[in-house]
């Protein structure tokens, strides 16, 4: 329908193309369906599964004896321990002979406002000092502080090593080319794959949850940094070329303070990934609010889990305003400084010396109604609307998920992979041709082609649902302020609330299915989409949508026609990302009914004998995000040239 | 400006007066360990096994002065820390054949301290209303005549048998199979999924059967009933693939780490000695699930309800 309104000769013959691969594809459904499936039982192993199995108990057993561990591992191990140890020690756990730490909460308190103030300004300190203050009232400093530490330690080593790398990966073409893959792998290779094995290279402890953390948190920063710099303008560049800049010149003076409000996006987007990995890291005894997460979840006590949820939340926003903030150069008041200063020494002087200020009072606390709340809000969500949500959830099913599933995963798969490679080739060329020919063979030789299938469609109609929830919702937030101030808590909530919290209610409406495993992905993944979109939007020169405002344009057509068409860039972004975010929530979809390539990786990290099958699990979801991300960057190009 | 650092200083003055009030950190000092030393105790993720761990580690600090270190970690993860020296105790062990070969038989990095006394039982089950008004679905034989009932939108034109977590062994593909069920198999994925379909399904009297196991803390909330398969025999579990029997009953049993038990301290010689029952387990269980208490408390209740019990696992020091 579109290519026919577009008057040009050459689209309509291309949407032809599709149409008519489209149509063989059904055509040849019908005739092979079920033929050639390559499916694999749930409890079933290729060779090469128990080949990993058996490196993995290699690897294992040589612990103890091989160099590599005894002189690589045990030194970065040292390294991390002690810093989040000393971390720990200042402001969460009993430390150096005290029962208290070196900082008690007025202190941590004092620093935090402080901190805000300097950097941020008032607003932000106040909503710092609050934030604080309430994860102290939910009765959960200790762990809140705890939190605090590790997510501050994998942040702050993911940013010392990806942000030089982002600027590298800005500068350097080669470099982005080398980086893309892996920065792809460590995006979208479940952590339960990795979790174990980390555990492995750096025993139980602060170490392996945070550098577990730090793999999954650090790629936003290396690309968010690289795509600043290079969206900062080439005549920019070029003007300061010609000036006779140097090329560090050019960095320091015009690349980088041009690029720096995208890179502090990318700071923030650590952050939230950091915290996102909270629960997960829980599982190898992580500590923090994780564990309170994932012990209340064994009861499915909603209540503790949301309050341990929220606390989580509390941290977040505060980190997200501070840091956002922090962009906008501010000067304070040389009085408020040292006033600010002076009040902060004494809290944390005090802090140190009494207990009141050590320990938070538990007399005043909130954390008992929250937890009520929450679980009166869950029974109600529980008894009054799952008659309404599981009629939608067999609508979507049988509708969209179902034919999807059937032809992607009951087509034989040289069909499948021959159609996949043709759109390939018609939307990117050769070179998009070869990447999914290369992805689909790795497809087929992890032995799980048909769970890759099932879960690809599953994938699809997520990044569909998230694509317009981003649109939609990021229009309206870059159109309007208010709209902003007031969504943004909202998107926040949803990136970071750990997704073990809501399994409970969303499993209650839509039972352990396929959907209810899409409905966790498009949570957490829309966010994402949202605030790229409206950021995007933002960013749209005003005098160009005045311009048509003043041409008679109305709000539609200056969407459709002005914003939407000049924030390409970030629509491209934002279904790049919604993509991904989707995809590693594959694994949490695994726990509520995805089946797939999610169960086959929770179930790897359950069970020894099918440690090899999860982690060929993950290889495919990796390969299917490689597969996808390409091929939507290739029609991206198309589209944004 | 000079108004200002008045400010700041009454500022100040005021924290300082509010500070001399109240204890000071130090003031009070907590007793040191004893001749046990430090307890590295993995904790797995379910009830039951919290219950057994709660009340071990409450004996072992109270009674024997141990420093008890519980480490929140799956069962995996838990046994690899035998090799690693970081766990020296996992206290609820559910078969694992694969575990006890690759870390008692090739590694030799862990032992087994004997049976914990809990009886475990794996199995398919449905929710009491059904059991109750169609008593004969608790026999497999009957299985195939409901299986339209079973339907979701998972399952297709089959009844759906809901499997779950995937910490445990299941042999339900097969047995589907061979027992020529016309079911289909949907991987729920965790625990939460299978607790949460078993309550609806009371509640709403909808048609659930999926995969369980006792003990377990829900039971004592809803009373699940456990559908008859074919009868276990030894060995007809042999073949994965060809299993048409019902699973074997678990002795859950008790590992140990190999250098904790040649230590033979005394936390080593509680672990080995502890031995109770499934109601034992369950009592504790229902305190930390329903009422909500914390493991240490729970423990304490039980632990002086239950001298006698306790001082046996002392006694033959």
């Amino acid at each position: 329908m579109v290519a026919v309104a577009v008057p040009r000769r050459q689209i309509p013959r291309k949407a032809l193309i599709v149409g008519g691969i489209v149509l063989a594809w059904l055509v040849l459904w019908l005739v092979f369906r079920n033929v050639g499936t390559l499916a694999l039982d749930a409890s079933e192993l290729t060779p090469l599964h128990r080949w990993i199995n058996s490196v993995n108990d290699a690897v294992g057993a040589s612990r103890n004896s091989n160099p590599v561990f005894l002189y690589f591992f045990n030194e970065i191990r040292l390294v991390i321990d002690e810093f989040v140890t000393f971390v720990q020690a200042l402001i969460a756990q009993p430390s150096f002979g005290r029962p208290v730490p070196v900082i008690g909460w007025l202190g941590v308190v004092a620093i935090a406002g402080f901190v805000s103030l300097a950097v941020a300004g008032w607003r932000v300190a106040l909503l710092a000092v609050a934030g604080f203050v309430f994860l102290g009232l939910q009765g959960l400093w200790q762990e809140s502080m705890d939190t605090l530490s590790l997510t501050l330690a994998a942040v702050v080593i993911a940013l010392l090593f990806g942000i030089p790398l982002g600027i590298w990966a800005g500068l350097s073409d080669r470099a982005n080319r080398i980086m893309t893959p892996v920065l792809d792998f460590m995006q979208t290779m479940p952590t339960f794959v990795y979790l174990a094995p980390l555990t492995l290279f750096f025993l139980i402890g602060p170490a392996s949850a945070t550098i577990a953390t730090l793999i999954y948190a650090a790629p936003p920063a290396i690309r968010i940094t690289a795509h600043a710099i290079r969206s900062v303008p080439h005549n920019t560049v070029e003007a300061s070329e010609s000036l006779g800049a140097t090329r560090k010149q050019t960095l320091l003076k015009v690349l980088l303070p041009s690029a720096r409000k995208t890179i502090v996006l990318g700071v923030n987007q650590t952050i939230m990934a950091a915290l996102s990995m909270v629960t997960i890291a829980a599982l190898i005894d992580a500590p923090g609010l994780g564990k309170t997460v994932v012990k209340a979840l064994q009861t499915l006590d909603v209540g503790t889990a949301f309050n341990a949820g929220l606390a989580i939340v509390v941290l977040a926003i505060v980190l997200d305003r501070v840091t956002t903030a922090a962009t906008e150069r501010r000067s304070l008041p040389r009085w408020a400084f040292f006033g600010g200063f002076g009040v902060t020494g004494v809290a944390v002087y005090f802090s140190y010396t009494y207990l009141w200020a050590a320990e938070f009072p538990s007399e005043v606390e909130i954390g008992s109604s929250i937890r009520k709340g929450a679980t009166a809000v869950t029974e109600w969500v529980q008894d009054s609307l799952p008659v309404i949500t599981n009629g939608f959830k067999d609508f979507v099913t049988s509708v969209l998920i179902n034919p999807l599933q059937a032809l992607l995963a009951e087509s034989p798969w040289f069909l499948v992979a021959l159609v996949i490679v043709a759109l390939s080739f018609l939307i990117g060329g050769v070179r998009a041709a070869v990447v999914s020919a290369a992805c689909l063979g790795v497809l087929v030789a992890t032995g799980l082609w048909q769970d890759a299938m099932i879960t690809l469609a599953s994938t699809l109609v997520a990044t569909i649902l998230v694509m317009i929830l981003g649109v939609v919702v990021g229009v309206w937030m870059g159109r309007s302020r208010r709209a902003d101030r007031f969504i943004r808590p909202i998107l926040d909530a949803g990136q970071v609330m750990p997704a073990f919290v809501y399994l409970v209610p969303i499993l209650a409406l839509f039972s352990a299915t396929r959907f209810t495993a899409i409905i966790a992905a498009v949570v957490f993944a829309a966010p994402v989409a949202i605030k790229i979109i409206a950021d995007g939007i933002r960013a749209v020169s005003p005098a160009t949508v005045e311009a048509s405002t003043a041409l008679g344009s109305s709000s539609w057509q200056t969407i459709v026609k002005v914003q939407l068409p000049m924030a390409r860039r970030a629509l491209t972004l934002a279904a790049n990302q919604g993509l991904i975010y989707v995809l590693s929530m594959v694994v949490v979809g695994g726990l509520v009914g995805a089946g797939a390539l999610g169960y086959d990786v929770v179930a790897g990290f359950s069970q020894g004998q099918l440690y090899g099958k999860g982690l060929a699990a993950g290889v495919a979801i990796v390969v299917l995000g490689v597969m996808l991300d390409r091929l939507t960057q290739a029609a991206a190009k198309r589209w944004t040239n | 400006m000079a108004r200002h650092s008045v400010l700041g200083a009454v500022l100040v003055g005021a924290l300082a007066l509010a500070g001399c009030g109240g204890a000071k950190v130090g003031d009070s000092s907590s007793g040191a360990a004893g001749d046990c030393g430090t307890f590295n105790l993995a904790v797995n993720p379910w009830v039951g096994y919290e219950a057994n761990a709660a009340v071990l580690a409450y004996v072992a600090e109270k009674e024997l002065k141990c420093k008890v270190t519980k480490k929140e970690l799956k069962e995996e993860v838990a046994w690899q820390g035998f090799g690693t020296g970081e766990v020296d105790a996992v206290v609820e062990n559910w078969g694992h054949d694969d575990l006890r070969k690759k870390y008692i038989d090739e590694q030799k990095t862990a032992v087994s301290a004997g049976s914990t006394g809990v009886k475990g039982q794996i199995g398919w089950y449905v929710p009491p209303w059904l059991a109750k008004e169609h008593p004969d679905v608790l026999d497999w034989n009957n299985l195939n005549k409901y299986a339209d009932q079973f339907k979701t939108s998972e399952s297709g034109d089959k009844g759906q048998l809901l499997d779950g977590d995937p910490s445990f062994v299941t042999n339900d593909e097969a047995l589907v199979k061979n027992l020529n069920l016309n079911y289909k198999v949907v991987y729920g994925g965790s625990e939460t999924a299978l607790i949460q379909a078993f309550r609806q399904a009371e509640k709403d009297k909808k048609w659930v059967i999926g995969y369980f196991y006792s003990p377990q803390w829900l039971l004592n909330e809803i009373k699940l009933e456990k559908v008859k398969l074919p009868e276990y025999k030894p060995g007809c579990d042999a073949d994965a693939e060809k299993v048409a029997c019902d699973y074997p009953d678990y002795d859950l049993d008790k590992i140990v780490s190999k250098k904790f038990a040649d230590a033979n301290g005394p936390a080593y010689q509680l672990v080995k000695n502890f031995k109770w029952t499934n109601e034992d387990q369950n009592t504790v269980a229902k305190y930390i699930a329903e009422d909500k208490m914390k493991p240490e408390d729970a423990a304490k209740k039980w632990v002086e309800a239950n001298g006698d019990k306790v001082k046996a696992w002392l006694a033959k020091a």
